[in-house]
């Protein structure tokens, strides 16, 4: 029992940084109709300038963070004013592919910067643990959780209560009508891509923190956060929180339970299992449990 | 009567003037298009003579990417359905080719056909998605198409070896006629120049194929889904038929190329078929052209050589390191970094690629002196 305790801890926690990214993910996508496989950039850039911040330039951890997200935020805002901005309105392929591009050159740009090898951004948190009902619960974990549900209780507040983030959502819902109220569709798509590249510096930090450190394949949990983007439904921040916990809980459960159950699976089956899953909820909701459908006219 | 005829000599004349449907279905128009055609094969055939063994084995996956490619273009470029999957029909045609001609020794036309049809399958297997699911949408389920697909590669050990890979005996020869071991009047070829002519004759051919797939019936079918699919469905174009065979004959084509390339490199492993290859794939069609079939092979060229061109110039760039690990630019990072620029640069300022550089410089001339 106090096992399945821990794994659901480990699946929470894991499922939040999912959370975070996949908000990055809705936040652009809801303002501007682009998936951006970018986000894994953006994650990988946060936990290298954290890095820079924190171990090279000695700043404290609570300094350091916050300016890594204004930097990457800042980044965010270039990579929409330079390149984004002129695909507008061009077929879903060249602006996934686009996207793309803009990975593999942040990829390369950070591996001149800093190197193939791991690299550590701090450890605020420790190996400690602590013990509730006779489970060991990591105290990393639960800051992990704290972290994540801090951040998207900020982001709601900032949709549902100020200016800014009503006319984000106006943006979103009929770009003509808020147009015609006088909010400018090029300062929303800019903004969007800034949250996601703040959001996307939090959920770096929260990847890196501690003994796993940074090294380029960070990038990859934005791919492993793509099933949890679908299954909540591409443009829907509730539902990007409720498929990152559930596909952190999956993963996290499958390679605790089923794996041993089931050798003949092989290793690595916990990581496919989010995709199958996704597969499986797509046939049955094609644009997932919180996804508006999409009007379609001849 | 065309309006260049008094300026141009006969030869160069474009003999007919599109008045009619039919006359924009024709592949080769004029007679400088046959002539160029003509001649683009000659060079074709006498290019592994003159390059050298390196520039072949180069040539060689180049035109097997071109059939991938081409495949590729078929669907996501005329049918207008997105697949970052391709990598995984590519993986499936490999591993059948191990399968069919190594452990089954199969004879050659068979085991390249039954590969091809097996991905096909698969292919057709895989097309319902695209009935039920849209653009985005589709798009993340051929991403996972690929990492299920890498998983299965690595875990089906008896059949791919698991992560080390398995060693392909695959042989291009029919009856006495072996690929690896020709000879053209009296001189012995290479095996790297056997493959050569043996790829590009199916690229041709595939080529063609597809070409003729896109002028006829199913090829305006799939168009009008590509432009929109609800209206395609109004006026009588079958989504099921349709989409589902595109994703079979796009995926029959990955597979060919895969068991092509299997039976060329004698090895296959997991890490052959990963998402950068689907990735790489899509750049090729959008860099050589959407839409085009001719595209598709530019494209394919363009890709597999550019890196070994910076290879072979990246000595002598001063700032380029030979050893990886530390950070500086290296030879890899430089590739992978010209890579993306390369997909942003032609995304932003040349969308419909390569081919239309092509086709702005034929316009020129047919229309000049009147061109601007």
């Amino acid at each position: 029992m106090s096992d399945f305790f821990q794994f659901l801890v480990a699946g929470i926690s894991l499922g939040s940084v999912y959370a975070l990214i996949c908000l990055g993910f809705v936040v652009i996508y809801r303002a501007t109709g682009v998936i951006n496989f970018a986000q894994g950039g953006l994650v990988v850039v946060g936990a290298y300038l954290t890095h820079q911040l924190v171990m090279r330039w000695s700043l404290p951890f609570v300094i350091g963070v916050p300016l890594a997200m204004i930097g990457v935020a800042a980044f965010g805002l270039l990579l929409e004013r330079f390149v984004l901005r002129r695909m507008v309105g061009q077929p879903v392929f060249a602006i996934i592919l686009i996207t793309l591009g803009v990975l593999f050159v942040l990829e390369q740009i950070c591996s001149v910067l800093w190197g193939y090898d791991v690299l550590m951004i701090g450890d605020p948190w420790g190996v400690r643990t602590v013990n509730v009902g006779g489970a060991a619960i990591r105290i990393a974990d639960l800051w992990t959780i704290g972290a994540a549900l801090s951040t998207l209780g900020v982001f709601f507040a900032l949709f549902r209560r100020t200016t800014l983030g009503i006319a984000m959502r106006a943006g979103a819902s009929d770009p003509e009508a808020a147009l015609a109220h006088g909010i400018s569709p090029r300062a929303i798509h800019g903004v969007a891509w800034a949250i996601a590249g703040a959001v996307a510096t939090i959920a770096g930090v929260l990847v890196a923190a501690g003994p796993k450190g940074v090294d380029l394949t960070v990038s990859a949990v934005a791919f492993r956060a793509f099933p949890a983007m679908i299954l909540g439904g591409l443009d829907s921040a509730e539902g990007a929180v409720a498929g990152g916990i559930i596909i952190g809980l999956v993963e996290v459960f499958t390679a605790a339970y089923l794996a041993p159950a089931a050798p003949w699976l092989g290793a690595n089956f916990h990581v496919v299992m989010p995709y199958a899953l996704m597969i499986a909820v797509l046939m049955v909701r094609p644009y997932g449990l919180f996804g508006t459908e999409e009007v379609r006219r001849v | 009567m065309s309006y260049p005829a008094r300026i141009l000599p006969s030869f160069f004349r474009n003999t007919r003037l599109t008045t009619e449907y039919r006359h924009d279905l024709v592949l080769w128009r004029s007679r400088p298009a046959q002539a160029g055609a003509l001649l683009v094969v000659v060079a074709f055939a006498i290019a592994p003579f003159v390059v050298g063994t390196y520039w072949t084995t180069v040539l060689v996956y180049a035109g097997i990417a071109a059939i991938g490619a081409i495949g590729l273009n078929l669907l996501t470029g005329y049918t207008g359905q997105v697949s970052l999957g391709h990598a995984f029909f590519l993986g499936a045609g490999a591993y059948a080719a191990s399968v069919f001609a190594g452990r089954w020794g199969w004879p050659f036309p068979f085991w390249l056909i039954a590969a091809a049809a097996l991905g096909g399958l698969i292919g057709g297997v895989v097309g319902p998605f695209a009935l039920r699911l849209r653009g985005n949408y589709l798009v993340i389920v051929t991403l996972g198409l690929v990492f299920i697909g890498q998983y299965v590669f690595e875990n089906w050990d008896s059949v791919t070896g698991g992560l080390t890979g398995v060693a392909v005996r695959a042989p291009v020869a029919l009856g006495t006629l072996d690929v690896g071991s020709l000879s053209l009047l009296g001189r012995r070829l290479s095996r790297t120049q056997g493959y050569y002519l043996f790829v590009w004759t199916a690229v041709l051919v595939l080529g063609l194929a597809a070409k003729n797939v896109t002028r006829s019936r199913p090829g305006r079918a799939i168009q009008a889904i590509r432009d929109r699919d609800l209206a395609a469905e109004v006026i009588g174009v079958s989504l099921v038929q349709y989409k589902v065979g595109a994703f079979a004959v796009s995926s029959g084509y990955a597979a060919c190329a895969g068991a092509i390339y299997a039976s060329f490199a004698r090895y296959v492993s997991p890490l052959d078929f990963t998402l950068f290859l689907s990735i790489q794939y899509v750049a090729m069609i959008v860099v050589g052209g959407v839409g085009s079939i001719l595209g598709s092979i530019l494209g394919a060229l363009f890709l597999t050589a550019l890196p070994r061109l910076v290879e072979s110039l990246a000595g002598r760039l001063p700032f380029v390191s030979q050893s990886g690990g530390d950070a500086g630019i290296t030879v890899f990072t430089l590739n992978q970094a010209i890579f993306g620029l390369l997909i942003i640069a032609f995304l932003l300022f040349e969308p419909w690629g390569m081919v239309e550089i092509w086709r702005r410089i034929k316009r020129y001339f047919l229309a000049w002196p009147f061109s601007y």
